[in-house]
């Protein structure tokens, strides 16, 4: 729809020339974060993906103030900014804490839980890409059953990714959101009203990695689109404990077209050593985390 | 006028932050810390301390409150002990790495395992190399009066300070304290303001990754590398005792109660035997230095206030008269002795000044030390130098070693 296009911030607040990968999904799905939040915005992040992304001292391709923090420490680092800007009489500035998923799922864990419950006012993206793709491709907490990755090089995961939604969910928090970078117009319009709401928001991006899924760079977008075509990664938001699917994902819940799971995972050289039980467990986890929603969205 | 009040030494050390005007407070409790935490969150809910208290989950977090508060701008305390301390390890270094002014009270406390709530200087002494500025106190108003004084070096050097004191013998103890007047306190520390924050107005990217040399920047001024960032924290602390010592003669001038800068001194005039240590055991030195000199033995003591930056030149001066020296620790680098024996031996490498050392560990886990044990040992190592034994083995005092 063009005129949604039309819509978005034109301003660019990342430079062309950035450190992040070929067909890096966070690049896109950051630039159109940025635009949504616009300049009165101070990030705040850990050694991750997004932190080469960042660039090399004395250079940076972004334009909007961000500071690096130690791993564990992201949404500790957020609180921090909050109540100093709070003390100085800054209250316009909107805050914003991302980290990758080892940095929420794993480590950033304990901050994040702790920064939810104080209902600190600052948003939190967690860019999910299933895994330490910064340090070269290792099992986290988030990496889906039956992925290779540099910790599970023969045997694949053996455990489901950790549904991470819930937890947050469970911390009452003011808003929650998933979004993909490939559905650039419905990621802009949760930032957009991210920032317009007070206290603890949450957003999930599920962000496609060709080095460390191993899938050609040119096919991000196809990616992201497939991973919300199977369910796996459904596009939603809760707000004030109500739940709603959102863009594609509300027109297949509507429409019953969701793809099987194989669409996707067969596209993608970490699933080559899956099996077919572990197929089956994926369908069977996805399908049951769907009807969920799905029931959720019909209250 | 003064005003004067009995208080323990957490109580000292809350009013310090208060009237320090500190903007934001980040705590988690631990004993021997927490009623210092519990003070600061009455001043705040009440109203008394216009500031921004952030209940953190874990020590990690508080430093990180911390750091983060600061980096646009903000006054900042917080305050640990023991575990926690070693909890924060991480953020300590990068606390003194982001050269920013927080300052923190350390509550001395053993560490586990096995679990102690008592108190030994183990926890500071093992984040000895994290950059920060380490001071000692050694009673409930020098507590107060450096956590004042620390924001003013901190804020002028860039570097974060330790205000530590003893868990218990100081945090639980009351003593009288004169709190000094609060318009004198804001003329002597006007409100913080930071050379570089984080700000919109001037977005930059703060912390990023470096390469190992110099790179230039888009208008091809070449900048700092790594090594060159920590070439200026070290000259930051390296040019701090000059600070402090400014710092601390300036607030006597102001308040009257000079508290001795890097090092301060008992009964040194003519003192042959100089006991040492740091905190509230160089104060119970000083009995024993009474003790021994009522016996004829020529005993003084030095109390070392700042350990970080090691006050080398200055310590060579003052122990330069010392024919023995008997150093008293509440901490040890394991496997080897005490690190303020190993510091102050190697301050005298290369001087004319090679009187005997020996160094006793003491009151590790909140062991009472009695002045009387000190005096003995003293006295013991005293008459050993006599007889020549200018080296010994590290030694536990009242401890049972089989």
């Amino acid at each position: 729809m063009p005129e949604n296009l039309f819509k978005i911030n034109a301003k660019e607040y990342i430079l062309p020339g950035t450190r992040a990968c070929q067909g890096c999904g966070l690049s896109l799905a950051y630039r159109y974060a940025l635009k949504a939040l616009r300049e009165n915005t101070i990030v705040t992040l850990p050694a991750c993906c997004l932190c080469v992304l960042h660039g090399i001292y004395p250079s940076t391709p972004v334009l909007i103030p961000a500071l690096n923090n130690s791993f564990a420490s992201t949404a500790a680092s957020a609180s921090g900014l909050v109540a100093g800007l709070q003390a100085l009489n800054r209250t316009d500035i909107t805050v914003m804490a991302i980290a990758g998923d080892g940095g929420t799922f794993d480590m950033g864990i304990q901050a994040l839980s702790g920064a939810a419950e104080r209902g600190t006012d600052f948003i939190y993206v967690c860019y999910d890409n299933e895994g330490y793709m910064n340090t070269g491709t290792q099992r986290s907490s988030a990496t889906p059953l039956g992925a290779l990755t540099t910790t599970t090089p023969i045997a694949t995961k053996q455990q489901h990714k950790k549904d991470f939604l819930k937890i947050m969910e469970a911390h009452d928090i003011a808003y929650l959101a998933t979004a993909s970078p490939s559905y650039p117009i419905d990621l802009y319009d949760k930032f957009v009203k991210a920032k317009k709401i007070k206290g603890t928001r949450y957003i999930h991006l599920y962000i496609p990695c060709p080095p460390g899924w191993v899938y050609p760079p040119k096919d991000t977008v196809k990616m992201g689109r497939l991973a919300v075509e199977t369910g796996i990664a459904p596009l939603f938001e809760i707000e004030n404990g109500r739940f709603r699917f959102t863009g594609r994902s509300k027109s297949i819940a509507e429409r019953g077209n969701r793809l099987p799971v194989i669409n996707y995972l067969e596209k993608q050289g970490r699933f080559k050593k899956m099996n077919i039980e572990q197929l089956h467990q994926v369908q069977h986890w996805v399908d049951g985390k769907w009807q969920e929603y799905q029931r959720r969205s019909q209250e | 006028m003064s005003n004067v009040q009995i208080m323990t030494g957490n109580q000292a050390a809350a009013i310090g932050a208060k009237l320090s005007g500190v903007q934001v407070v980040a705590a988690y409790p631990i004993t021997p810390q927490s009623q210092l935490a519990e003070i600061l969150s009455q001043y705040i809910e009440g109203g008394e301390l216009k500031a921004e208290y952030v209940r953190v989950e874990g020590e990690h977090s508080a430093l990180t409150v911390c750091i983060s508060a600061s980096t646009v701008g903000a006054r900042v305390f917080t305050a640990t002990s023991a575990n926690g301390l070693l909890y924060m390890h991480e953020q300590l270094h990068w606390a003194a790495g982001s050269r920013l002014p927080i300052v923190m009270c350390c509550v001395n406390r053993g560490v586990g395992a096995p679990w102690t709530i008592f108190n030994d200087q183990q926890d500071s002494i093992s984040q000895r190399d994290t950059g920060w500025i380490q001071i000692y106190c050694r009673n409930n108003q020098e507590i107060l009066d450096t956590i004042i004084q620390s924001y003013r070096i901190a804020e002028e050097v860039y570097a974060p300070i330790m205000v530590c004191y003893d868990g218990f013998v100081l945090s639980h103890t009351m003593m009288p304290v004169d709190i000094p007047d609060p318009e004198k306190v804001r003329e002597f520390l006007p409100p913080y303001q930071a050379h570089t924050i984080l700000s919109p107005e001037d977005p930059r990217t703060l912390n990023a990754v470096l390469f190992p040399w110099r790179r230039a920047n888009s208008e091809g001024v070449l900048c700092d590398g790594y090594m060159e960032m920590r070439y200026k924290l070290q000259a930051a602390l390296e040019r701090s005792p000059a600070v402090i010592q400014e710092t601390s003669r300036r607030f006597a001038e102001v308040f009257g109660r000079d508290h001795g800068g890097l090092s301060w001194g008992y009964r040194m005039e003519d003192a042959e035997l100089i006991m040492t240590g740091m905190g509230s055991l160089a104060s119970e030195a000083t009995q024993a230095a009474d003790i021994l000199r009522d016996e004829g033995i020529k005993a003084g003591v030095v109390g070392i206030r700042v350990f970080r930056p090691f006050p080398a030149k200055n310590l060579k001066e003052t122990f330069r008269g010392a024919k023995g020296i008997v150093i008293f620790e509440k901490g040890i680098s394991y496997g080897y002795e005490g690190a303020l024996s190993s510091d102050l031996k190697a301050a005298f490498y290369g001087s004319e000044n090679q009187a005997p050392v020996h160094n006793y560990i003491a009151g590790l886990g909140g062991r009472d030390v009695k002045a009387r044990e000190l005096a003995d040992a003293a006295r013991a190592s005293w008459a050993e130098m006599q007889t020549g034994i200018v080296e010994k083995p590290t030694t536990w005092l009242n401890c049972y070693t089989g």
